[in-house]
């Protein structure tokens, strides 16, 4: 079915142009503030954005497809590749969803283990965030530098654990592929020692840049209802002022035991989202001091967990974390076979985007571009 | 043709530098690449890591990623090349001006790598478009990518400017554009470019290697 | 925290007495039993959730093929012995979340006709924006029309593509003829790219 060309173009927002005045700009899929092979077809009326319609699938590579016709654990080299920049919350969200659909336990070292490799991903994803949103706003290169020394540290750390700097393949249903090895988690401390001062230093940078307060402030900030109507999730719900974290509300793992607050912003708009981010990878410090701390001895994975062969019980389970980038949701459906019927991923990358059109509507074109930078989006996510 | 290679060096402590305009030309062309900023997937992040303070491309006279095409001459298809994408790829590559190169980073690009079962992957990009380095990886690490990015100025370093062996941008019946493919309803039309992908046809037999 | 599936549904037969809806049990340890809701009934039923039940937060949309019944009857099952259905069909599965009563997921099954022609389901986004790209999502990959949708197009696959890929007899383009290492069920493909071998 070959849609309309014409229904496609006309605008969304009507204002009152003529038609032969409108400039139609495709947007991507390839272009340095896409983020990957995103597109957009928007229509402008001079520099005014009236109709944006976001264009998917070139980064679609069957997935859930491929996932389907394979038994549960070869997928999950498969998640890695989703969200790529944060492979283990990824690994974490699919263990926790067929901990759910075949009900195992996963041990206590196990769960801070999963704590630990959690929260330093937020951090490598808020960090490198921080890289490419300001390079969307004109700091090329420079702000991405500082996000990706920081990133290569955190880097290192996951190549020690599980042999591979992006891809790390580490979660099992019912715990982690091997134990820390020796002094890893002194290492960790080390990087959390060290991470605060880092962030002061960014923020400083940031707080009060006049280029960023005029660049962000009161753009594309929606109304909290319509952003929790249009799903959207993470820290950009947050930032709207919403309080509404999966680790919070679900308690997934052993989020219950720590300490840590839930930063809320106030308008919404692109500096919220910044800023909301910052504050969050404070908590993530937190959360990861006091999990050093408490790190117990004992199985890194349940004594009985089977890795071969492995088929979950008849049924169907949702299970869902708070990613960095918001709730990342695997849906799996199981007919009692070694192969998954049904294998979804509810990745928050594709849902945040409900709302682009809606946020960018009557502001400039280079406004969209740091909207979309806002959002965090990664393509492999988007598209899967 | 040729300068006598103990009369260079002789030379070479006089402050008189004898060499060919070929490969002048080579070295000035394999010291300044400049790819094109285009990231597909995962290997996009790598690359972006490779130019990054700790890898620092810079050092190799590849740092300069420029988003156009028209500007670039290296192209780095960094990532699993989509049927939907791969229409754009070949558009992008003969939008830009020769001499060019291809490296495929990673092996989605290589061959489609781990999501080759996939229905909309393409399983590798030179069905559609000549590779000249391909870097096995998923993903390649940063020093992967400047290891192929040094094979890569080697073999332009090598290149033929005149005669019959010369590149294909030195020769005016090379052609600089590869036809695009279209979207179909099952899958793209042509499924490859037969006249520069023609595998040897590989089938071996089970237990035959025995 | 699951929510109390029970109190949901009785809620529903007292606000919606005509409105068809079945509690199906999951028989997985996950406990997350599901409301089978009527095509015709569902925007009425999701609008009394949305509004009453404070369920205000759509997370996934997602659809499921099943070809066979039998297969669908084991993994859903009914509460009461039911008569068979013959035809297979498709299903879409909606996960819902209460923001203020922190609880979910509540999980909504709508189930089509069959597999090629009645495949009409009532699209959500009247009540939750969410559903948007998810249903276009179902319809690229699953063939299922959702009626109302503000723009029901494909969104993954080109424009072009006709087949709906993530069903279970979908059969992907034959291109892997070339392969280096073949081995059991891409040897037998690609033999049949290279029927003869000369050398051999």
């Amino acid at each position: 079915m070959i849609p309309d060309p014409t229904s496609l173009s006309a605008p969304t927002l009507e204002t009152g142009a003529d038609d032969d005045q409108l400039l139609r700009v495709s947007l991507g899929p390839q272009h340095p503030s896409t983020h990957g092979v995103f597109r957009m077809n928007v229509v402008l009326d001079g520099e005014t954005v009236i109709r944006l319609k976001p264009v998917f699938g070139y980064l679609h590579r069957n997935h859930e497809k491929i996932a389907e016709g394979g038994p549960y654990l070869h997928s999950m080299p498969y998640t890695d590749r989703l969200d790529y920049i944060c492979p283990l919350t990824n690994n974490w969200a699919y263990a926790l969803a067929v901990e759910k659909l075949a009900g195992i336990e996963v041990p206590e070292r196990a769960e801070y283990m999963r704590v630990i490799l959690g929260e330093l991903t937020r951090l490598i994803n808020h960090t490198a965030f921080m890289g490419f949103i300001l390079g969307d706003m004109g700091a090329w290169g420079s702000a991405l530098m500082y996000a990706f020394r920081e990133r290569e540290k955190i880097l290192d750390l996951f190549e020690d654990l599980t042999g591979a700097r992006m891809m790390a393949n580490f979660m099992r249903f019912g715990g982690c592929r091997y134990d820390l090895p020796e002094g890893w988690a002194g290492q960790v401390s080390k990087i959390v020692d060290e991470y605060g001062p880092f962030l002061d230093e960014m923020e400083t940078f940031l707080v009060g840049n006049e280029v960023l307060l005029a660049r962000s402030q009161d753009v594309g900030q929606l109304p909290a209802e319509k952003l929790i109507n249009g799903g959207v999730t993470g820290p950009m719900l947050r930032a709207a002022g919403v309080s509404y974290d999966i680790r919070n509300v679900d308690t997934y793992g052993i989020y219950g035991r720590f300490d840590f607050r839930i930063p809320l912003g106030e308008k919404g708009d692109v500096y919220d989202r910044i800023m909301i981010r910052f504050l969050e990878m404070r908590e993530s410090l937190k959360i990861l001091r006091q999990a050093l701390d408490g790190l117990p001895e004992g199985d890194f994975i349940h004594p009985k967990a089977k890795l071969r062969n492995f088929k979950p019980p008849v049924g169907e389970a949702y299970g869902r974390i708070e990613g960095p980038k918001g709730e990342l949701g695997f849906y799996l459906a199981s007919d009692g076979s070694t192969d998954p019927y049904r294998f979804r991923v509810r990745a928050p990358s594709f849902v945040n985007l409900t709302l682009l059109e809606d946020m960018c509507l009557g502001l400039d074109l280079a406004d969209v571009v740091i909207i979309l930078g806002s959002i965090d989006i990664v393509l492999g996510e988007v598209d899967r | 043709m040729a300068i006598d290679p103990k009369l260079a060096e002789d030379l070479k402590p006089h402050g008189i530098h004898v060499t060919t305009f070929e490969s002048l030309i080579n070295w000035g062309r394999s010291s300044s690449l400049w790819p094109m900023q285009f990231g597909l997937a995962c290997c996009a992040i790598e690359m972006i890591a490779a130019t990054m303070a700790k890898y620092d491309m810079a050092r190799f006279g590849a740092e300069v990623f420029r988003p156009s095409p028209r500007q670039a001459d290296l192209m780095l298809v960094a990532g699993t090349v989509t049927k939907k994408m791969a229409p754009l790829v070949v558009r992008l590559y003969n939008q830009m001006a020769e001499p060019k190169y291809v490296i495929a980073m990673g092996a989605c690009a290589i061959s489609g790598g781990p999501f080759k079962p996939g229905y909309n992957v393409l399983k590798g990009i030179d069905r559609y478009i000549p590779v000249d380095i391909v870097i096995p990886g998923c993903p390649p690490r940063p020093e992967a990518l400047l290891d192929g990015l040094l094979a890569l100025r080697k073999k332009i370093a090598g290149e033929k400017l005149i005669g019959k062996q010369r590149a294909r941008h030195a020769d005016a019946k090379g052609t600089a554009e590869f036809p695009v493919p279209e979207y179909g309803p099952h899958d793209l039309h042509p499924t490859a470019n037969r006249e520069i992908w023609n595998p040897d046809p590989v089938v071996h037999e089970e237990g035959a290697d025995e | 925290m699951n929510p109390d599936v029970d109190a949901i549904l009785a809620h529903l037969r007292e606000t919606l007495p005509d409105a068809t809806v079945e509690l199906r049990k999951n028989p997985g340890p996950s406990e997350q039993h599901s409301l089978l809701v009527a095509g015709a009934d569902l925007v009425g039923v999701c609008r009394v959730l949305h509004d009453e039940l404070h369920f205000d937060y759509l997370s996934n949309v997602t659809g499921i093929d099943w070809p066979d019944p039998a297969v669908a009857g084991k993994v859903v099952p009914p509460e009461a012995e039911s008569e068979p259905s013959e035809k297979g069909f498709l299903e879409v599965v909606y996960h819902l979340f209460s923001h203020p009563d922190r609880v979910g997921p509540l999980v909504l099954r709508v189930r089509t006709g069959d597999r090629d022609q009645k495949v009409e389901v009532p699209s959500v986004v009247s009540v939750w924006r969410s559903a948007e790209f998810q249903e276009r999502e179902i319809f690229d990959l699953f063939g299922v029309r959702f009626t109302d949708h503000p723009d029901l197009r494909r969104i993954l696959m080109w424009d072009e593509f006709v087949d709906h890929p993530m069903r279970k007899d979908y059969v992907a383009p034959d291109d892997f003829e070339y392969e280096p290492t073949p081995h059991a069920a891409v040897l037998e493909r690609a033999k049949k790219h290279y029927p003869s071998q000369p050398d051999e």
